[in-house]
Order: C-alpha cells, then sequence, then structure tokens
C-alpha cells in the first residue's frame, strides 16, 4: 500500500471501535507471571545450550600483544575459548562503528577480546578470569569535551544558517549567552543484552536475542559473519527494554555466535552488568553554547546554538541541536554540531538523540531568557510558536499544536497560582518551585511490512516489528481487529521473527505510526483476498462478517486459508511538511532548605501525537520517558575516568537512574490531534516525546525554588548549596 | 564459600589495568592472599546436594558451591521467570521470597538454602489464574517491557506483608503507632526494584488497589 496523500475522512479509525480505545496489554498476563520468554531463557528452543562468558578490554585503546587462554582452556568444564587475535577483525554490522571482535586493535574499554565456553555460567565467567592479556596502551588522550568546543566554535560550515544571525545579535533588545552541559548517559535496560545463538555447524545460524530491530539484526549478522541472508533466522519477541540500546547487533550475540562455532553447540550469553557502561553503547555528553537573541515585544530575532559530543571515528555523537532548526520562530537560526573523535566506548543513539539532550539546554535557555524579558515562561514559549519550519519557512508542520499543549497544561497544573519570585515559596523546610519547558521530536516513518492470514474466523499477525515494552503486540491487534472487523480475541499476534515479514522495527519513535499502518495494508489486502474470493465489490467488514450488496458471511464460514502480504510505502508527498510531536511539561520541586536536596512532587506532561492508539501504553511510555527524565535531571551521569578513558561508576549503584521513592504524581494529557499526513491511522509516536524537555523542566523548577541556575547536569545538590537562601 | 585462592590471585593479575576493580580493590586483602601459595585445585567439594521446597514443589539438586540461588532457579530448575538484571543485589529482578521473606536471590548462595522454602512468581499465579497482584499490574499497566515486573511483583506482595507486620521504614514517623499503608511507604519499600521503563506511578497504583481490595 502506497500512502501517497493525506489520510481523508477515514470511516474505519475515525469511528473506531478498537483503535484509539484504552486497552490492556494482550501480552500482559504472560508478562506479570514470568512466562514471557526473554533471550536468555530460551531453555526450550535448542538441546545441550553451553554458556558464554565474555573478556573486555582493561584498557581504552592501544593494541592487544599477547593473551595466554591456556589455563582458561583447561579450566573445569570449558568447551572453547576464542580470542580477539584468533580472528581477523569481522566486518561491521550496520551503525556499528566500533569493532564487535576480532584483531589486535582495542578501540575503547571493555570492547570484547575473548569468549568462554563452558558446561556452567560459574565454570565460564572462572575460566574468562584466567585469561592473561599483554597490551601496549595506546598514547595518553584528550577527553576534555569543553576545550574541544572552546577549539571548534563557529568552526565548519553551519549545519543551520538562515537569515542574518549576526545582525540579530547585534540589534536585539534582550540577548542570552549561555554554556550547558549534559552527561553521558547510558540505556540501563533492566534486561542486560542477552543471545542464545546455535551455529553449532558453521553453517546455519539461529539467533534468539534481544533486539529492537530484526530486520537490521539479521542484515548485521550476514556482513558480520559473512553469511548469506538465508543462512541466518533471529528471533526477538520479548525484550526487557531497548531504549536505543539495542538498535544495532552488540557483542553478545556476536561473541555467543563465535563461541558456538567452536563448542559446536548452541551458546547462551548474557553481557554482565558491568559490562552495559563500557562494552555497549550510550548518549555523549554534550557541552552546549546557546545565545538567544529577543526583540521587547518577546519574539527571537536569532537563535545560534552550537554544541558538541564525542564519537569514536566516524561516529554519529549526540547533535543536541536537532531540534533547534524547527522548534520556535525566529528571523535567524544558526545551529552546528561539532563531533569530537575521542577513544571512548561508542556513543550512539538513546531515547530522542539529539533532542533529549539538546532540550535540556534550549529549554533553560528559553526560561533564562523569558525571565530577562520579564515575561512567563509560558507567554514566551507561544510568543515563538510557528506553524511553518523556520529555517524553512515554505514548509509547513503536517499538524502543530504546541501552543494548545502549554495552554492545557498550565491551566491543569494552576500554573498561575506559581510565585515568580525564586526562592520565595517555603513549605516546611523545603523551597518550593514550578517550572515548565516544551518537548520536540521529529516523527519519523519507515516502510513496514506484515502478513495476515485468516483461518476459521481467526486472523493471525505475522511481522518482525518488535515490542520493547511500547505495546507493539496490543496496538497492532488493535489495528487488525479494526481492519477486520473481528474482535481482539479473533486476532493472535506473531512478531520479532526474521520469518516473518519485514517491519518498521521499534526505534525513534517511528515504530506504531509505521507498523500499524503496516499491519493495516496487510490486513485491507487480506479484504481484497476475500472480496475476490467471494466476487463481491466494495465489501464492508463487521462483526466478524463480510458484507456486500446480497453477500452477507461470517469470516469463520469461508473455507480454508486466505492470506496477505503487504506494506506501507510512504509517499514523497510527506516530505512537502515537517513531520513532528509536541509537548508541554510541568514539574513541582521542592528542594530541601537546609542540604539542597531535590525531590519532584508532581509532574505533568500535555502531548500532541495525533491520534493514540491505545491511551494506555501510550500514557505508560510518556510516563516512562518523564521517570527516565527526572534520572538525567537529577542523577545520572557516566562518571568519565579520563585518565583511562572510561566510564567509572558502571553498575546501578554507580549510576543512578530514579528509583520508586524518586516519582511522585504523574498526570499525562493527549490532546487529541489528528495527523492526516503522518500516517492513514493519523497516528504519530509519542514514547521518546515523553523524555523530551522534561529535564529542563525540573532545572527551572530547582531554579524558581532557590534562585540557583545550574546549566550543568545531574543537578545536585553541591551545585545549589552554596546559593541557596540563607537560613532564617 | 570463597573462590580459589588461584583465581583470587590470578584475577587482581589480569584486572590491574581496570580502574574501578583496581579502585576499589582492597590492598588488605591483596597482602593477605600473597602469603599463600598458589594452588591448582580448591579445597574440598565444589558441588554440594541441596534440596529446595520451590512453590510447593520438593526438588532435590546438586549445584556447583558458586551458584547462586536465581542462577539455581533459572538454569537449572528452568525458573526464568525470576530475572537477572545486575547479578549484584542492585536492582530487584531476582526478588523472590525465602521462607516467607522477600530477597534479592542473585546475592545468595544455592548451598545456604537446603531446606528452605523458596516462592518465585511461577508460584504466584498462572497466566490462566493470576494473583489478584498480577490482576492488579496488568489492569493498572504497571509495566512495559515486563523484565522487572516479577520482582515487583513479588516485592509488592511483601511490602504490604511487612506493612502489616509492623516493620519501620525510613519513612516511617512513629514507631510506636501502627504503620499506615501511604503512598510514601510504598515508594520507599519498593525502592529496590528499580523499573528503568519508569512504570513506577502505575505499580504504585496497583499496589495501592490491591491493598485497599484487601481492607474492603
Ligand atoms: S539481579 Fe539481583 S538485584 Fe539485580
Ligand atoms: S517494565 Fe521494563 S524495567 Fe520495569
Amino acid at each position: 500500500m502506497k500512502f501517497d496523500k493525506a489520510a481523508g475522512e477515514n470511516t474505519l479509525f475515525d469511528n473506531a471501535e478498537f483503535v484509539g480505545r484504552p486497552t490492556h496489554r494482550i501480552d500482559g498476563p504472560l508478562k506479570v507471571t514470568g512466562t514471557a520468554p526473554y533471550a536468555y531463557e530460551r531453555h526450550d528452543v535448542v538441546e545441550g545450550q553451553l554458556y558464554g562468558y565474555p573478556l573486555g578490554s582493561a584498557i581504552s585503546h592501544g593494541l592487544i600483544v599477547s593473551m595466554d587462554a591456556e589455563a582458561a582452556r583447561n579450566a573445569p568444564g570449558v568447551r572453547a575459548v576464542v580470542t580477539t587475535l584468533e580472528i581477523d577483525p569481522l566486518e561491521k554490522g550496520m551503525n556499528n562503528v566500533a569493532r564487535l571482535f576480532g584483531g589486535a586493535e582495542v578501540q575503547h574499554y571493555h570492547q570484547a577480546i575473548a569468549v568462554v565456553v563452558a558446561d556452567s555460567f560459574e565454570q565460564a565467567r572462572a575460566a574468562a578470569s584466567l585469561i592473561e592479556v599483554e597490551y601496549e596502551k595506546g598514547d595518553p588522550a584528550d577527553y576534555d569535551l569543553g576545550a574541544a568546543f572552546e577549539r571548534l566554535q563557529g568552526s565548519g560550515e553551519m549545519d543551520t544558517d538562515t537569515g542574518d544571525v549576526e545582525a540579530a545579535f547585534s540589534s536585539a533588545a534582550a540577548l542570552l549567552d549561555e554554556m550547558y552541559h549534559t552527561p553521558s548517559q547510558s540505556h540501563m535496560a533492566m534486561e542486560p543484552h542477552a543471545s542464545i545463538v546455535d551455529w553449532s555447524d558453521g553453517d546455519q545460524m539461529t539467533v534468539w536475542t534481544s533486539n529492537q530491530m530484526i530486520n537490521w539484526n539479521h542484515g548485521s549478522l550476514a556482513t558480520t559473519f559473512g553469511l548469506d541472508e538465508d543462512k541466518i533466522r533471529v528471533e526477538s519477541p520479548y525484550i526487557g527494554g531497548g531504549f536505543g540500546g539495542k538498535l544495532w547487533l552488540r557483542a553478545d550475540a556476536v561473541l555467543a555466535a563465535l563461541g558456538s562455532r567452536a563448542a559446536g553447540a548452541p551458546v547462551k550469553l548474557a553481557l554482565p552488568r558491568p559490562f552495559i557502561m563500557n562494552n555497549t553503547t550510550h548518549r555523549s555528553e554534550t557541552v552546549q553554547r546557546i545565545r538567544l537573541a529577543a526583540g521587547e515585544d518577546g519574539k527571537l530575532t536569532g537563535i545560534w546554538h552550537e554544541a558538541a559530543s564525542h564519537a569514536l571515528p566516524d561516529g554519529r555523537g549526540e547533535d543536541a541541536t536537532a531540534q533547534t532548526p524547527f522548534f520556535y520562530a525566529s528571523d535567524s537560526i544558526r545551529a552546528k554540531h561539532h563531533i569530537v573523535t575521542m577513544s571512548l566506548p561508542e556513543s550512539a543513539d538513546m531515547r530522542a538523540p539529539g533532542e533529549a539532550a539538546g532540550l535540556m539546554a534550549l529549554e533553560v535557555a528559553m526560561d533564562e531568557m523569558a525571565e530577562k524579558l520579564g515575561m512567563d515562561p509560558v507567554e514566551f514559549r507561544k510568543v515563538n510558536d510557528t506553524q511553518v519550519n523556520p529555517s524553512n519557512p515554505e514548509q509547513e508542520f503536517s499538524d502543530r499544536n504546541f501552543v494548545e499543549c502549554l495552554d492545557r497544561g498550565a491551566e491543569a497544573f494552576r500554573w498561575t497560582d506559581r510565585n515568580t519570585a525564586p526562592g520565595a515559596t517555603r513549605d516546611g523546610q523545603w523551597l518550593v518551585g514550578h517550572g515548565v519547558a516544551g518537548a520536540y521530536r521529529g516523527a519519523l516513518v519507515l516502510p513496514s511490512g506484515s502478513r495476515a492470514l485468516l483461518e476459521g474466523g481467526k486472523l493471525v499477525i505475522e511481522t518482525d516489528m518488535t515490542d520493547i515494552g511500547t505495546g507493539s503486540y496490543t496496538i497492532l491487534a488493535q489495528t487488525a481487529a479494526e481492519t477486520m472487523g473481528l474482535t481482539l480475541d479473533d486476532v493472535e499476534m506473531r512478531m520479532g521473527n526474521s520469518a516473518y515479514p519485514v517491519s518498521s522495527g521499534s526505534g525513534g519513535q517511528f515504530g506504531a505510526a509505521s507498523s500499524s499502518a503496516g499491519v493495516y495494508a496487510a490486513c485491507m489486502a487480506l479484504r481484497e483476498r476475500i472480496a475476490e474470493q467471494l466476487g463481491v465489490e466494495e465489501a464492508e467488514f463487521r462483526d466478524g462478517r463480510v458484507i456486500a450488496g446480497d453477500t452477507d458471511r461470517a469470516l469463520s464460514e469461508l473455507e480454508g486459508q486466505i492470506d496477505a502480504v503487504d506494506s506501507i510505502e510512504w509517499g514523497d508527498f510527506q516530505s512537502e511538511y515537517q513531520m513532528a510531536t509536541f509537548g508541554a511539561h510541568f514539574v513541582e520541586v521542592g528542594v530541601h532548605a537546609g542540604t539542597g536536596e531535590t525531590r519532584v512532587r508532581r509532574m505533568l506532561a500535555v502531548c500532541d501525537s495525533g491520534r493514540i492508539l491505545n491511551p494506555i501504553t501510550a500514557r505508560s511510555q510518556v510516563i516512562g520517558g518523564m521517570t527516565m527524565a527526572v534520572g538525567a535531571a537529577l542523577s545520572e551521569d557516566m562518571a568519565l575516568d579520563s585518565g583511562r578513558g572510561m566510564f567509572a561508576n558502571h553498575d546501578l549503584a554507580g549510576y543512578e537512574v530514579a528509583v520508586h521513592a524518586d516519582i511522585p504524581e504523574q498526570e499525562v494529557i493527549f490532546i487529541d490531534t489528528l495527523d492526516p499526513v503522518a500516517s492513514p491511522l493519523k497516528a504519530k509516536g509519542v514514547g521518546e516525546l515523553g523524555v523530551c524537555g522534561v529535564a529542563a523542566a525540573v532545572a527551572n523548577a530547582v531554579y524558581n525554588a532557590t534562585g540557583v541556575r545550574v546549566r550543568e547536569y545531574p543537578v545536585t545538590l553541591d551545585k545549589l548549596i552554596g546559593g541557596l537562601p540563607a537560613i532564617g | 564459600m570463597s573462590p580459589p585462592i588461584e583465581f583470587e590471585l590470578r584475577r587482581r593479575t589480569l584486572l590491574a589495568g581496570s580502574a574501578a576493580i583496581a579502585m576499589s580493590a582492597a590492598s588488605g586483602q591483596r597482602s593477605a592472599a600473597q602469603t599463600v601459595t598458589p594452588t591448582g585445585t580448591p579445597v574440598g567439594p565444589e558441588s554440594t546436594a541441596v534440596t529446595l521446597t520451590v512453590n510447593g514443589e520438593e526438588r532435590e539438586l546438586t549445584v556447583d558451591n558458586r551458584t547462586t540461588l536465581l542462577d539455581a532457579l533459572r538454569e537449572q530448575l528452568k525458573l526464568t521467570g525470576t530475572k537477572k538484571g545486575c547479578d549484584h543485589g542492585q536492582c530487584g529482578a531476582c526478588t523472590c521470597t525465602v521462607n516467607g521473606q522477600r530477597i534479592n536471590s542473585c546475592l545468595s548462595l544455592a548451598v545456604m538454602h537446603d531446606g528452605d522454602e523458596v516462592k518465585t512468581i511461577e508460584g504466584i499465579g498462572t497466566p490462566e489464574q493470576m494473583d489478584p497482584m498480577q490482576a492488579a499490574f496488568v489492569e493498572n499497566d504497571g509495566f512495559q517491557c515486563g523484565y522487572c515486573t516479577p520482582g515487583q511483583i513479588t516485592s509488592a506482595k511483601s511490602v504490604i506483608e511487612e506493612i502489616r507486620a509492623g516493620i519501620p521504614s525510613h519513612v516511617t514517623g512513629n514507631l510506636t503507632a501502627e504503620i499506615a499503608l501511604t503512598d510514601a511507604e510504598i515508594r520507599e519499600r519498593m525502592s529496590g526494584n528499580i523499573c528503568r521503563c519508569g512504570a513506577y506511578a502505575n505499580i504504585l497504583a496497583a499496589i495501592t488497589q490491591v491493598a485497599e481490595g484487601d481492607e474492603a
């Protein structure tokens, strides 16, 4: 199905019975009873599974001179050891920047350099620690991103350069020029990267893994091991969290595959938690300089945003300017992302890559500018709203309701009741403050396919789409039931398997809109098949029946199996528009007057994301984003050891994500919007929007509570305590 | 039981370049280890037969002495509902109950549990017959990816029991009065169970619903 013009009045989804209705997860009972099988738990899929355990490099960059694995090979229970010196560097899979295995060169700390396979986990782990490695360390490296930014700012061709920025800054009524810093962050999905691989015969490879993108993973395995794609099968039906950390092929699958070939038996391997920080990918630290110019009316006349992040050579880093060309109206905009090469673990996509870090700074800058102008920060953002892409005014937004998000939020949060004077509101020992921030995140779509199969009135949908907790199982079943006029009980979802048609996969907030359209396409194709078989036209499908003219048949009475495969292809007309999602976040904090400890007291998100396919699962995604952002605002910080080029706090005790006690009452409002350009269902993603802007709302609330402006995340008490009002 | 000495020594040599380990390795222990000559084999038996009662069923197994209760459950008994999130006692995904009390099963060796009664998520309910707490989690969408969920549910049930048993927490104000089942008490006591999907608000709603249902 080609989506080649904006969706019109659509009787199916505009008067839906399932799509858009609050629907409990169909996979819920499996998850709450511990019966949903995650990658490492597939005891049933193949006999004779052995255990793999990885060894990571103890230096950040350099060469491995020698490895002595003799003792490991002779250790009890060991079946095979593969060291990186024994094989040539493996080809890199899609978007892998650092090599996953092979060769003597070390590119980052904890890069995998050996795998041990043994009869038990304990034996493999013990043997791995017996491997002796001799390194030749590379030259001392520079890890100072701030200094790199100083050197680089203003250099190179700007990524965006519209209007006359210099002029705007020379004639503005109000100016802001500040530096901001966001630390490196780790996805820290609760399920570590894990795979079982059966490549016993060195020919056919079956991979049970935890991965967001089956097709990318499948292709990357073929590239990495030089295999034909049709020799590989990948399954990932349940994924214990991804957040972008499981978009790509990673070392767990590669090591399990190598171990399996060497041992001639299937091998299971999970990355130990301490590997997550330095072996897998992370969101890069950013250094950002934001300059804003505004007239007395509060209208922005210039936005100049330059940022730096670290990456390995040819890496993508974290483009903190991602939203800047699109979010606020301004006659002139200049934006530039400088990528600084560093010998650190691979930086790559993490939930809302770019915007998440960029809005942590931009939305604080907006708060600061509002104050300079003596304007309410909600009003200031409204004044600078736009319905066209500010860096390309020819291009309209497909649907943008940012102002409505701000208005609805301000009302629901009772924003106007707040005390605007910083540091002036007390509740016992707590200084109380309120903050607001805007949220912006692009709305991508990718081609997405599925197969719809009807037999005896039951519908099976097969697609390689994944559910990383986002609710795909449920929204796709809703879409299928709606399109076929069946009930949810009539639909069986089969997902996350490379044997099924290729979908968009889950990432970049593109999953829900893309894959639901893909299921819709296959179901529409199935409807046609059924109509053909019955020799009717313009058939209606409702209440489990197909109705056309004199024909009225129950789907359960149709003969045999009828199936159809189709995918959604996105027409060029979409590129005439800027497609994005918008939100407004409101936060109340208490900062302890004596200790500077910050507690979030109340949170509200208002989201403009097109049609919400399932308000229950969508809300969970948004509160999940808000929660992750509380961690980003107040505690998450990958501590860089600049002497050794690694992140030192590599576990869940040292890297502090938000826990129950950190999260207060959270409210989410979806404003009922429809975006006919975005998809046939008029839907857009929401999972990444939830993390965007929230941390800035927290930081702005802390400022309102204390009068201390922190521009360096996380906002910890040491950065507040010196500036707190005197305890009187 | 400590790992074999040789293993200890070599581990240090190997990881001398690893910053975090080097930073945390106590130098006192190092000198103690150095006085012992490394030998090839561990002292004493390497595995032990234990009998556990798991979800009401007696199970006899022989475990490597290094095997955690978590791995005994997941790998030997193939009860994979109890999850491994960190293996370091930092996340709560491995929570199950032993003799009625919740523990992080990754922090406990299986050999220490001979004769103990273990209950895992599989013993709490099934998809066809969910425990009220499991049903409340589904109803309140108290999860996304589901990986932390068995641990959350096990802890949630224990939290209600612990409050009713009068066991105080960090946020309990009055130690002599009956402890109220407040949001703050639940949040505090659930804070050992991390949910990176951030379902905390919904988990709280599920727990509150069950607790109130019990009282009604
Ligand atoms: S796995 Fe036991 S606490 Fe994390
Ligand atoms: S549901 Fe994913 S970690 Fe809690």
